[in-house]
């Protein structure tokens, strides 16, 4: 079923940066540790999003998330005691956590095998060749502002996104004055 | 067989050798990640060469000339030099992010010369989206001096990447700003394309504000004087790679010049035309003459301010982001937007490919609409001076009236009735 190509290649490394980073993530003692393995999962995402031809998506991943790892350190480093020695489990419900995690994954993977591989699914009647259709930047440019794509979610959402900025300005700022 | 085997076709040559085609693209790929990479790692040599000559130059002195012809194997025998000091791990160092964090340094500086395009056929990766993707490698940057500032257990290296990081954030974004103006006119995010699109123009002279912003973002996001808060010797002895000796402060060092040159690199392509230059249809190779020439034009320029002015203190370096370069950002992203717009209602947009006289009406328009942005920002300027100067000698006279109150009633004595 999977060819042995460079991009089969590529997307097993791509899928053990992200799983390898996520799982990183989650046991490591050190707050430091914690961030950079979380930079190679994001960096994994945006592999996935090459090998998907959607480069825009990628840059943006890198800009938006990689980048703002180091925001992360600072807050890490600010708002925590021991950054380095975790001893006490901060969250408590670690373990309700770990179930819904681990229910919503289940759930994932039910959701794309069953319409692909399961009965009267995509793969069972037709092996789908990969979608021809190529879609650029200026395709995804105009499907945001246009009045039949995505305008009004992409309006609210940056609508969305100024309040919070007032709101941060709002509190952060000193009322004496 | 009828062809000789070339790096033009290397990868027919492996296929017909008896590779499969994949595994002769990956091999033909890997190839010209090395040939683009090696660039950059000999062009630095020169960097530290030129950098300590011109700033020889304006402090009166004649800079390196005994190693070599003119010096110009100073670099060499400094590198040699670097190799043979002890590499030192200070106690308490998380040594692998300690280890990693050139490595980053450097790997993110020549990562973005992957896009750049020498010649009108030569480029690494001729990726749609050229421009973000400088961006998106620069913001990597960020994480490198966070990281070698943690990992070196020291609290000056620390502190140093604090305000590296507030510097770097803060001045990513009229630097992104100022990008979208040749985006915008180019139509295209290609570095290819924005440099094809300069046949007729530089966007120099259509876009001068955006020009100016980029330069001067850059000027900071690389950590270059007057913005050289990254390395401030005399105030948190050298920031970020406080720690670092031997070989690895020598790849902070590279990255940091290689990084100063790429951005300069990346000003001759979006502004200045790239490999445009007389013949270049005829000999492509002659761009990467021109792009060189006209890199090393505003590099030298760099170089000149950074032996001349002084270092910004970190609030005045806010201060002049936030409050000056961000709204002027704004406004010149609106004002061109709308200009581009009044143009192609009215037909004066020049077809791509159009020669010099066509692009005069549209230049023209252009740099009227930027002299109304200098002038307006150049208002604002001179009332906020105007201001600060009211406040500063209103200041003066309460201080004076203070020191007369005080010589009249001397301390101790009993005030008032």
């Amino acid at each position: 079923m999977l060819e042995f190509n460079a991009s089969t290649v590529a997307f097993v490394v791509m899928t053990l940066f992200i799983l390898g980073g996520a799982l990183g993530v989650v046991t490591t003692r050190n707050l430091i540790h914690a961030t950079l393995y979380l930079i190679l999962s994001l960096f994994g995402v945006a592999g996935y999003f090459v090998l998907l031809s959607a480069p825009f998506l990628a840059a943006v991943q890198v800009l938006v998330y990689i980048g703002a790892i180091a925001i992360l350190i600072v807050f890490a480093v600010m708002l925590t005691r021991s950054m380095t020695r975790m001893s006490e489990i901060l969250n408590g419900q670690w373990l309700l956590s770990a179930i819904v995690g681990a229910g919503l994954f289940l759930l994932l993977v039910i959701g794309v095998i069953l319409p692909t591989w399961g009965n009267g699914g995509l793969l069972d009647a037709t092996v789908s060749a990969p979608s021809q259709v190529v879609i650029d930047t200026v395709d995804l440019g105009k499907a945001l502002v246009d009045r039949n794509g995505f305008v009004l979610p992409f309006e609210v959402a940056s609508l969305l996104l100024t309040a919070a900025m007032i709101g941060a300005i709002v509190i952060a700022r000193d009322d004496t004055e | 067989m009828d062809t000789v085997c070339s790096i033009n076709n290397l990868a027919r040559c492996l296929v017909e050798g008896g590779f499969s085609p994949d595994l002769a693209n990956l091999l033909t790929l890997l190839g010209g990640v090395v040939l683009v990479a090696t660039i950059p790692l000999v062009t630095v040599i020169f960097l530290i060469w030129i950098e300590r000559k011109v700033a020889a130059r304006v402090q009166d002195r004649l800079g390196p000339n005994r190693v070599g012809p003119v010096g110009l194997l100073q670099t060499v025998a400094d590198a040699l030099k670097m190799l043979t000091k002890e590499d030192i791990t200070p106690t308490g160092a998380d040594k692998f992010i300690y280890n990693l964090a050139p490595v980053i340094a450097f790997a993110t500086v020549i990562l973005m010369w992957a896009v750049v395009p020498f010649t009108p056929l030569h480029i690494g990766a001729d990726v749609g989206i050229g421009v973000l993707y400088f961006m998106a490698v620069a913001s990597i940057g960020t994480v490198k001096i966070m990281v070698a500032g943690w990992s070196s257990n020291n609290k000056y290296a620390l502190l140093g990447a604090f305000r590296t990081i507030a510097q770097l954030l803060s001045y990513e974004v009229p630097l992104v700003l100022s990008l979208l103006i040749p985006v915008m006119l180019a139509g295209t995010m290609s570095l290819q394309g924005i440099t094809e699109a300069q046949g007729g123009m530089w966007y120099l002279f259509i876009a001068p504000v955006a020009a100016f912003l980029f330069y001067v973002a850059n000027l900071a996001e690389t950590g270059r004087a007057p913005f050289d808060l990254l390395e401030a010797e005399s105030e948190i002895i050298a920031g970020y790679n406080i720690e670092y000796s031997g070989f690895k402060w020598g790849m902070f060092m590279a990255s940091e010049f290689l990084h100063a040159f790429t951005a300069a690199l990346f000003f001759a392509i979006i502004f200045m035309g790239g490999w445009w230059g007389p013949f270049v249809q005829e000999v492509p190779l002659l761009g990467a003459l021109y792009l060189v020439g006209k890199t090393a034009i505003v590099y030298v320029f760099g170089l000149v301010l950074r032996a001349t002015v002084p270092r910004v203190r970190i609030d005045q370096l806010m201060a002049l982001n936030w409050k000056f370069l961000v709204p002027l950002a704004i406004a010149n992203v609106l004002v061109i937007a709308f200009l581009i717009q009044v143009l192609k209602a009215l037909g004066l947009m020049p077809v791509p490919g159009a020669d010099i006289i066509a692009h005069l009406p549209m230049t023209v328009v252009m740099l009227l609409g930027n002299l109304v942005i200098i002038a307006v920002a150049m208002q604002v300027l001179r009332n906020q001076g105007r201001e600060e100067k009211m406040a500063q000698e209103a200041r003066m006279a309460a201080r004076q009236q203070r020191v007369v109150k005080e010589v009249r009633t001397p301390a101790g004595a009993p005030v008032g009735d």
